[in-house]
């Protein structure tokens, strides 16, 4: 059976790893074959100084480090295990370490020192598993409420337990104050959110001011925690997609694409071409759509509310579009897993050719009216600047990153779906400010509307638009009112779910604001054994409060808005 | 100013182990310092402020004088059209005599992400049905509107209905029951929505939706020709 092959296994050798591994004691580091990825299964004592060298060996270069996350073995002796996801951007090279763990010992050592990105990803296993990290200097919980008992994502808790929280045990900042400056007499504590319309979402900032400049701040999240991973593990593979919608509301239907083609991967399914077609144009469409949404508010942060109507248009218009194919505008779940919900409309790619037309004269309009414009120059030029080797440090992915000069793209370092044949650019500038955030997503809707405009050129394919095999996707409705063995089929995918084979899978997409992956473990049932996701914004706002430090507190709106941090997504 | 950064695999020897060939690399060190835009002289004059003028004015005038050319929709005068795959407010369908189509098989149920559908079977008269149900409610402020219970329906007895304004006063009220989600008005033809995976182009599939109410009817007929046909072979 087609839908039953393993997942590709990585096969190359990799001399460079092996130099690595041969320099630390034998049986420290053991290579697990297989897998999607490298995977190496390495000892606790020799982790912090294993992720040092992965780092700063020349051969390996693993600059980033992606993803952390914790899943659970009850049966296990070794009950816990951490996965640390690595990257290595001038390499294109990934690496996936899993640090075992016994519950009464559940402790590995910080690894900020080594990646700053680290520092948030630790809070989070510790608060979803219990997992405590040797040297960290903030270790609380970050999407759960202080008061909260017991920790989520072990396979113990029940999902249906509930708590009252009360507020004796509300979030005190930390804040890093600078040697000396902690008198606070001359200074004011000033608290911003979790309800503020500038906070863009439900973030609390918490800021230390001297006068209007921001000596320290601190930031809390977990407003908009919705237990997606939990959830995932109590739903069917199916089920799962119409919570991806809610991850980045603001381009569902690349979350969608994201955790289709995860579970396709795992599955071995092969997606039939006109599916592919469409998913690319609509991700794009979606991407537009997010940028325009980023841009637009981001400019009412800074007072130029004209431009929001004038991006707003283009997206009311998508979204006409995504409705006319899935039914649905903003939470489209327009994705099944093999293909799509539905066939396209007959006037799929008419309406298309018509949003090329649409959409340009709005960006035009917004352009001319700040891209010179003094009152947004002064405004963001140099606000909220990183450079390139610090983004790359904190994590960062996507348009934020492309714009402190370094050009990761996942669809151009890891092509996927069509995007390896057509003819698109990265862009890149090299100012790593808020203007040059705003700048790049202009730049990147027009790199969009390339990559659409060639797609609707070559043609719709014919075919399909979802996976034939009955046991990953529902029959045809006509088949299931007529014959006994589609409604056979019908009955078993919707009680049981799809069975996906065993195995585990590290998949990734550009989304619209950076690597958007979805780590995924399957135990052969029809449910997702664990289903992580490694969401873009995360990493990037966990250098919030680092970036607006030393800055004006005006400032940290608008750069707040540049970042397109999306709740859904950040909190999960 | 901006040399660029990408290089192609071949052109970098120094990489240990080179990436298939083709795909950009990066190259190092990565920028350790910001390079912000400089804004010219015109620019710190505030002159292309009059070109942004422009650009008002421009919409301003169009908005002035091609009024009904404005995307603004008046809500609930005008409303948005939406295609017929809107995923709004649930119907049930019934039979030729108006009974509900549902044979409360507990599939929506099961298949619904939300957990919103509720379903109280009973025996039906007809040994042919097998079931009905008594009790089936969805709750509206749980629904999610993904239209997982029309994929799941293998009775084609619930469908969606381009209906999206939805109001209620109290939390009971979103509890919709069985005679609401039967209410005649469903029946009309422009306000049908989602009914998926029909292989059709759309316009058979209209007719199809008109078809799915007499499906019994159709099934009778097909029985009596079945029948007529035995009866001749004899």
């Amino acid at each position: 059976m087609s839908t039953l092959a393993p997942p590709p296994a990585e096969t190359s050798t990799h001399s460079e790893l092996d130099a690595v591994r041969a320099k630390f004691p034998a049986g420290s580091i053991l290579p697990q074959e297989g897998l999607d990825q490298p995977t190496w299964i390495v000892s606790r004592d020799v982790l912090a100084a294993v992720a040092k060298e992965l780092k700063e060996n020349s051969a390996t270069k693993f600059d980033m480090m992606l993803d952390l996350c914790g899943v659970d073995f009850p049966d296990r002796e070794e009950r816990f295990e951490a996965v640390y996801h690595l990257y290595s951007l001038p390499r294109a090279a990934r690496l996936r370490l899993k640090v075992p763990l016994r519950e009464d010992d559940a402790v590995i050592p910080s690894l900020i020192p080594v990646w700053k990105a680290a520092d948030w990803f630790e809070r989070e296993i510790y608060d979803m598993f219990g997992v405590k990290v040797d040297g960290h200097p903030n270790l609380r919980r970050i999407l759960c409420h202080e008061a909260f008992q017991g920790h989520p994502l072990r396979k113990d808790y029940d999902p249906a337990r509930r708590w009252i929280l009360t507020e004796d045990k509300i979030y005190k900042p930390h804040f890093n104050l600078p040697e000396g400056q902690d008198d606070m007499f001359e200074r004011m504590t000033i608290n911003i959110g979790p309800s503020h319309p500038a906070m863009h979402g439900t973030f609390r900032l918490m800021a230390v001011l001297d006068g209007e400049t921001i000596v320290a701040s601190d930031v809390e999240i977990g407003y908009l925690h919705r237990c997606f991973e939990k959830m995932s593990e109590t739903h069917t593979w199916q089920h799962v997609i119409p919570y991806t919608d809610r991850l980045n509301y603001c381009s569902a239907f690349i979350n969608n694409v994201g955790y289709c083609k995860t579970v396709e991967k795992l599955l071995g399914v092969e997606v039939p071409p006109k599916a592919v077609w469409a998913r690319t144009i609509l991700s794009e469409f979606s991407r537009i759509m997010d940028h325009c949404v980023c841009n637009g508010t981001t400019l009412v942060d800074a007072g130029a509310l004209t431009n929001f109507w004038y991006l707003f248009q283009p997206r009311e218009e998508i979204y006409g579009l995504l409705e006319s194919v899935c039914g649905s505008r903003l939470t489209v779940s327009a994705c099944r897993i093999g293909g799509l919900i539905q066939d396209l409309p007959p006037d799929f790619e008419a309406r298309s050719r018509k949003l090329l037309e649409i959409i340009p004269p709005f960006v035009e309009d917004t352009e001319k009216l700040v891209n010179k414009n003094r009152i947004w120059l002064d405004r963001s030029v140099g606000i909220a600047a990183i450079s390139g080797e610090d983004a790359v440090n904190w994590g960062w992915t996507g348009p934020c990153l492309r714009a402190s000069g370094v050009p990761y793209d996942v669809r151009k370092a890891h092509p996927y779906d069509l995007y390896d044949t057509l003819d698109w650019e990265v862009p890149v500038l090299f100012g790593g400010d808020v203007y040059d955030r705003f700048r790049i997503r202009m730049m990147e809707i027009r790199e969009s509307l390339k990559i659409i405009k060639q797609l609707l050129d070559r043609g719709m394919p014919e075919g399909p638009w979802i996976v034939d095999d009955p046991h990953v996707a529902l029959p045809p409705k006509e088949a299931c009112y007529n014959e006994m063995e589609a409604m056979i089929y019908h009955f078993k995918l919707i009680m049981d779910g799809i069975r996906v084979p065993e195995g585990e899978i590290y998949n990734m997409v550009e989304g619209a604001n950076g690597e958007l992956g979805f780590y995924t473990i399957s135990d052969g049932t029809g449910k997702p054994y664990r289903n992580h996701c490694r969401a873009p914004c995360f990493p990037i706002f966990s250098t919030f409060p680092s970036l607006i430090n030393g800055g004006s507190l005006s400032d940290s709106i608008v750069s707040l808005g540049g970042l397109n941090i999306i709740a859904g997504e950040l909190e999960r | 100013m901006s040399q660029p950064l990408t290089q192609t695999a071949q052109a970098s020897q120094t990489a240990t182990t080179a990436p298939p060939p083709g795909r950009p690399m990066l190259r190092e060190p990565y920028p350790t310092e910001v390079r912000p835009y400089k804004p010219g002289l015109a620019e710190r004059l505030y002159l292309p402020l009059l070109g942004g003028m422009m650009v008002t004015l421009r919409h301003f005038m169009r908005n002035l004088f091609g009024r009904n050319k404005m995307y603004t929709i008046e809500y609930p005068e005008k409303r948005r059209e939406y295609s017929h795959r809107f995923r709004g407010h649930h119907i049930l369908t019934t039979r030729p005599d108006g009974s509900v189509r549902c044979v409360a098989c507990y599939l929506c149920a099961q298949n619904c992400p939300a957990e919103c559908i509720h379903i109280e079977a009973a025996e039906h008269p007809d040994v042919n049905i097998e079931k009905y149900p008594v009790v089936y409610e969805i709750d509206m402020l749980r629904c999610i509107f993904c239209g997982y219970c029309v994929d799941a329906c293998p009775e084609e007895a619930i469908i969606m209905s381009n209906n999206y304004d939805m109001a209620y006063f109290t939390r009971e009220q979103s509890i919709v029951g069985k005679s609401d989600l039967m209410k005649p008005y469903t029946f009309d033809e422009s306000r049908l929505g989602y009914r998926p995976l029909f292989p059709e182009e759309d316009v058979k599939r209209a007719k199809m939706r008109r078809d799915a109410f007499n499906l019994v009817d159709a099934a009778r007929q097909a029985q009596d020709r079945e029948a007529a046909k035995v009866a001749a072979g004899h």
